[in-house]
């Protein structure tokens, strides 16, 4: 992919506080006209990554380009095509939704004064805030501000929109509310590029996704690229874990966990590199010994992916 | 939520001078209620001193006192000089020390301070519009009490012709004319503090941090001026010439003081928006 098909991309991008790299050496590359999931547990570092592709802090080492240009470079030129919600809504609490979106609106110098109530209105209407426009933020759930900071993101037309988490704070209805509006948005030819550290919240809208684990890019791709690279897994339901471990592992075989000794307990294992076919493992199990109750071998969904990447599980709320 | 299509020709060719963010931080600024209880708490000292004076105008209390507190009794015009030599060393400084510190403190802990750099506004264009706004407090805080000194000192007390300090009688335009003249040496004396608290407001993100540090500073400064032993020190302290704008109350005006301040802030004007240019231009914004 060339450097001109993209809206994001970075080069040993790295940010350090004091001796902490929150974000190590990574590299992204977001085409133009994605919905790019960028997704990582808390802490990971997603937030300090999307400050620096936005020019609020800049990078330890490394080098960041968005929509062609080097940030925090052109900054000037780049930020007004640039719709963001960075780590939550910041508002003033004392003025009105209207207000707060004018006064940031206001600092855009590229946005026409002429038109900014219209298109105040227009912003606050697409994220169903028109009702509350005139109520002062401090009045406002959490909800309602996240979503005022969606409008602020939409105050303009924008080539490129990055939400950080813009699902937080929202009920489920605000949740499928944000996806419609990011499959508008994306249908209209706007490269999207949005944090979560719920997977189960925009695995539905996503073209493309990135996985943060302790500030390093663990994987990074198509949706289906990424379902792809996992393994497959042997389940083994034995009374038997610790022989059946060793059977496994000598096959090439990667045992996740290993469950204590009980009349009933299942063994999960992950094929090595090695092709085996399922029938030689139960074989062998059986020829060792092993007293198999069952037997699975299933593909991973993209869930587990994500857990076995990051080593924790994304906190799913269904 | 809706994903309507809006039309492209939204978008400027050329950047806007600033002058509509200008507009809205006077904006937010002014409609604060924080804003308006300082301002009211300013027109509340001209108010009460008028009121001292005019229950007590028969038992004259002697040489004691603020400056010029026994001339109010001929003419109502000088509550305003009386109320402004007392909101100067005190009251003034403390509402400046709160705006100023609050420039980009405040926005860094509201979580507006992000949203205005990506919009973008620009850094130098952000302090810029952040020390006009200051300074557009600092006028507006020493009118509140001139016009508020004169209304209630022309209610209590005589007006007409004025006795100024040299002896002259002067007119009563002439003498509100050198009461605007007043109003604005008060108002230069305090852009150089406005500079000190913009450059701390960009140390922090606590906004009360940086205001207290301001206030400190500038009761620091007054200390310092009242020590003989510093004198070779006062010249240059912010808060040396604060209470010298009596020369527009004589015959002839001399302009002198006015100058010196207007060079001594001018001073620390360049030297704490240079601090603040080369601490905020830079800064990673992680509020
Ligand atoms: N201002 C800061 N100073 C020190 N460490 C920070 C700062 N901001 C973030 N970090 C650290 O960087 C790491 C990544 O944080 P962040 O980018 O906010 O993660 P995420 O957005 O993925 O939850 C965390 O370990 C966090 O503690
Ligand atoms: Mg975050």
């Amino acid at each position: 992919m060339t450097a001109a098909e993209l809206a994001i991309e970075t080069r040993g991008l790295t940010k350090r506080f004091g001796g902490y790299a929150a974000v190590n050496d990574i590299d992204l590359s977001v085409p133009h006209g994605s919905v790019f999931g960028f997704l990582g547990p808390n802490g990971s570092g997603k937030t300090t990554t999307i400050r620096m592709l936005l020019g609020l802090a800049s990078p330890t080492s490394g080098e960041v380009r968005v929509l062609g240009a080097a940030m925090p470079r052109d900054n000037a030129s780049v930020l007004p095509r640039v719709g963001a919600l960075v780590e939550g809504p910041g508002f003033y609490p004392y003025l009105s939704g209207a207000d707060n979106l004018r006064r940031l609106d206001s600092a855009d110098l590229y946005a026409p004064s002429r038109t900014r109530s219209a298109r105040v209105a227009d912003a606050l209407e697409r994220v169903g805030l028109s009702a509350a426009a005139g109520k002062k933020v401090k009045a406002y759930s959490l909800g309602m501000k996240q979503r005022l900071g969606i409008a602020n993101a939409l105050l303009t037309p924008r080539e490129l929109l990055i939400l950080d988490e813009p699902t937080n704070g929202l009920d489920p209805q605000g949740t499928r509310e944000v996806r419609s509006l990011v499959r508008s948005l994306a249908s209209q030819g706007t490269t999207i590029f949005v944090s979560s550290h719920l997977l189960a919240e925009i695995e539905q809208i996503c073209t493309h996704a990135a996985v943060m684990s302790v500030g390093s890019l663990v994987a990074q791709g198509t949706l289906d690229q990424l379902r792809d690279v996992g393994r497959p897994r042997a389940r083994v339901q034995t009374p038997d874990p610790q022989l059946a471990t060793g059977v496994l592992e000598k096959l090439g075989m990667t045992v996740q966990q290993l469950p204590p000794d009980s009349v009933d307990t299942t063994v999960v294992a992950i094929f090595g590199d090695k092709p085996v076919e399922p029938d030689t493992v139960v074989a062998a199990l059986v020829k060792a010994k092993v007293r198999v109750r069952g037997f699975a071998v299933e593909s991973p969904s993209l869930e587990d992916r994500f857990v076995s990447l990051t080593g924790e599980g994304f906190n799913v709320d269904h | 939520m809706r994903g309507s299509t809006l039309t492209t020709n939204t978008i400027r060719t050329r950047p806007a001078s600033g002058l509509a963010l200008l507009g809205t931080e006077l904006s937010v600024l002014f409609r604060r209620k924080r804003t308006w209880a300082m301002l009211a708490a300013l027109a509340a000292v001209p108010i009460l001193i008028a009121i001292a004076v005019r229950l007590t105008r028969s038992g004259s209390g002697g040489g004691a006192g603020p400056a010029f507190l026994d001339r109010i009794e001929n003419n109502g015009l000088f509550v305003v000089f009386v109320a402004l030599g007392v909101c100067v060393p005190l009251f003034l400084p403390l509402t400046v020390g709160v705006v100023a510190g609050d420039t980009i403190a405040g926005e860094a802990s509201n979580g507006t301070l992000r949203y205005l750099l990506i919009a973008p506004a620009g850094r130098i264009r952000l302090l810029a519009v952040k020390y006009v706004g200051a300074a557009a407090f600092c006028l507006a805080a020493t009118l509140v009490v001139c016009i508020a000194g004169a209304l209630i000192g022309f209610a209590l007390f005589p007006s007409g012709s004025v006795t100024i300090l040299s002896g002259d009688t002067v007119s009563l335009g002439n003498a509100l004319g050198r009461s605007l003249l007043v109003a604005l040496y008060v108002t230069v004396s305090l852009l150089g503090l406005s500079a000190i608290g913009l450059f701390l407001s960009t140390l922090t993100d606590v906004p009360v941090g940086a205001m207290a540090a301001t206030i400190i500073l500038s009761v620091t400064s007054e200390v310092l001026d009242q020590l003989p032993q510093l004198g070779w020190l006062h010249p240059w302290l912010f808060s040396n010439y604060w209470l010298g704008f009596g020369d527009f109350l004589r015959d002839p005006i001399s302009w002198a003081n006015f100058v010196t301040n207007a060079e001594l802030q001018g001073g620390y004007i360049i030297v704490f928006a240079a601090l603040a240019y080369g601490r905020f231009a830079a800064k990673d914004i992680l509020s």
